[in-house]
């Protein structure tokens, strides 16, 4: 009992750890990336490469003056940025980031490299709390007793709920294909059968575009729009609670290439694995998901500083009109194939 | 499991009250909406628990369709809302008194 | 631990359900009625209704209430004013059905004082989906139907005519 319970917490901190640990990282790729885009050089003062930048930044963050607007909601104004931070810590748990079943520590069974392996609903869990993101962000924009903030989460909470249906469709392919709701079983499927993405290349394409509108980023950032609505939701925030908004995005970008990758992408698969075992199938399992995880994450930085933003009416046409019939043919193309026995 | 089944019971009927309660005293539509749902919640609580006290799984069936018929009428009862309010400026319904003579 | 858990969410949320009904600010009344959906959910967990708990906070929290908050600032709803006269009938008939439904739970409680059965049928996706699929094939296609109805109703409720 003991035991057990200490391995899922230490699996727990490990992964609460390089969740967050991500998000530093990923400020810095940011960064250095748009720079790279751009022909730009980027930050490279702090550190070889300017790799400590991060640490600056955080210091900078939690030294500034933290100002409460006088006219705000007080009790709300500070729930908003904890529910955003919350809801993206918590739904890394049901995501396998490697094997590890054959594996045990000091005598206790590791019971694969997932926080939750017994959560029977898996992908409905964490489905169901990445909705409750929303709130973090309807909540900061009506709190903040700004109309731009207002205007930022309006749009956002109606952008969230058109995407949430095309990206649960586009899971709904692979749950039929896999016929489990958890994601190890995705998993282990992919292990024996070709990647998802091959034979459901048109959900792969469709849950793509949706998390990056569920992560509320660049061409689908119209919560934030700085050029139109200042910086929408989070107009009237400062100091470490903007710090925890810029977080939990991180977090969320973190956790949707997470998603990508063990939905369509084999999870921790990688081609010759039958060569490895024990502890050697664990350390180079983790290493194709990050290898794999790391591409995601850079395809999000390439896209934002790549293409425009949207228009508002053009991103509900693209959402119900575009991705949501595809997503419903890819469902359909799904069903046929499995009965067909071709997938 | 050590709660009594009535306890869950108990529960399902405050909830239900304080929803029917919701119902009967707000004059704000949102609320009134609010507090059907309350007590939609109630009675699938009520019918989840006496689900499991005779170790049925159908109860758990008729819930699921509770909440498609409650998403349903939440759609409706807030696209009304809104139709009213280009109306009559106002959701309160004690103002709805169109039809009244 | 299940004891205490099943308390604690009873107990916050029913708190959270009299704020839901009471408070003036709409945007409170549906705020305090996602942690009362929260707390339902948690007690399906506890009943072994797992797939449920999950399409609680889903259809729920996750879909339902942010179109109530949608729709709260939409219309930028202004928090409800006192009646301009007084409503004995309501107020009278309100308290009465708290009464009623406070002593039907205390005669439930005196008849049902057996405790769940400890082991139950669990609730998981794949149960729910072969009751879905199997016996209530017929009520699950005419609730996708039911859904498309209210769906095209809600359209044409709010469409402007030009």
């Amino acid at each position: 009992m003991w035991a057990s319970l200490a391995v899922t917490a230490s699996k727990l901190v490990v992964v609460a750890g390089s969740v967050l640990t991500s998000v530093a990282v990923m400020e810095w790729v940011e960064r250095r990336g748009a720079a790279f885009i751009q022909d730009r050089l980027g930050p490279n003062r702090v550190g070889p490469l300017g790799l400590f930048q991060p640490i600056v930044d955080a210091v900078k963050l939690l030294f500034k003056e933290d100002i409460t607007p006088s006219s705000v909601n007080k009790g709300l104004y500070y729930l908003a940025p904890a529910i955003s931070v919350f809801v993206a810590l918590v739904t890394f748990i049901v995501i396998p980031f490697g094997a590890g079943k054959d594996v045990q520590v000091f005598g206790v069974p590791l019971g694969g490299l997932i926080v939750a392996p017994d959560l029977g609903v898996g992908i409905l869990y964490l489905l169901a709390l990445s909705s409750l993101g929303v709130y973090g962000i309807v909540i900061a924009g009506w709190s903040s007793n700004n109309k731009y903030s207002l205007l930022g989460g309006l749009r956002s909470s109606a952008q969230l709920i058109s995407y949430e249906l095309s990206m649960t469709l586009a899971v709904l392919g692979v749950l039929l294909a896999t016929g489990s709701l958890r994601l190890d079983d995705v998993v282990a499927y992919q292990a024996t059968h070709l990647w998802n993405v091959i034979p459901q290349f048109i959900g792969f394409v469709v849950f793509t575009t949706a998390v990056f509108a569920e992560t509320n980023r660049l061409p689908f950032d119209l919560a934030e729009a700085e050029t139109e609505l200042v910086a929408g939701y989070h107009v009237e925030y400062s100091s470490m609670k903007f710090a925890a908004f810029l977080m939990s995005e991180y977090i969320n970008m973190t956790t949707a290439s997470a998603l990508i990758v063990t939905l369509f992408f084999g999870g921790w698969t990688f081609p010759g694995m039958q060569h490895f075992s024990g502890w050697w199938l664990l350390i180079a399992s983790v290493g194709a998901f990050l290898v794999k995880l790391a591409f995601f994450l850079w395809l999000f930085v390439w896209v934002r500083w790549s293409l425009p933003r949207f228009r508002y009416d053009q991103l509900m046409r693209l959402g119900w009109k575009g991705l949501l019939p595809l997503a419903t043919l890819n469902l359909v193309w799904v069903g046929a194939a499995m009965a067909m026995r071709w997938i | 499991m050590t709660v009594p089944t009535g306890h869950f019971v108990i529960l399902a009927a405050l909830l239900f009250a304080v929803g029917a309660a919701g119902v009967l005293l707000r004059r704000s539509g949102i609320s009134i909406l609010l507090g059907i749902e309350l007590m939609l919640n109630a009675a699938n609580l009520a019918l989840v628990a006496f689900g499991r006290q005779h170790g049925q799984l159908d109860a758990q069936v008729f819930v699921f369709f509770v909440m498609a018929v409650a998403a349903s009428e939440v759609a409706v009862g807030l696209a009304l809302l809104v139709a009213i309010f280009r109306k009559n400026q106002s959701i309160d319904v004690d103002r709805l008194n169109v039809l009244r003579w | 631990m299940v004891t205490a858990a099943f308390y604690l969410a009873a107990v916050v949320g029913l708190a959270s359900a009299v704020v839901a009904v009471s408070h003036r600010n709409p945007v409170i009344n549906v705020l305090s009625l996602v942690v009362t959906l929260f707390c339902v959910a948690v007690n399906y967990a506890l009943l072994g209704a797992e797939f449920l708990a999950a399409a609680q906070i889903l259809v729920y929290a996750g879909a339902i209430l942010v179109l109530f908050l949608f729709v709260v600032m939409l219309l930028n709803a202004p928090e409800e004013q006192p009646a301009a006269e007084p409503r004995p009938f309501q107020r009278a008939a309100g308290l009465a059905l708290v009464t009623v439904a406070a002593l039907g739970g205390i005669v439930l409680i005196t008849g049902l004082r057996g405790s769940l059965p400890a082991e139950g049928p669990q609730g998981t996706a794949q149960a729910i989906g072969r009751l879905l699929a199997g016996p209530y094939l017929f009520a699950f296609e005419f609730i996708s139907l039911l859904l498309l109805t209210a769906m095209v109703g809600a359209l044409m409720l709010v469409k402007r005519k030009h």
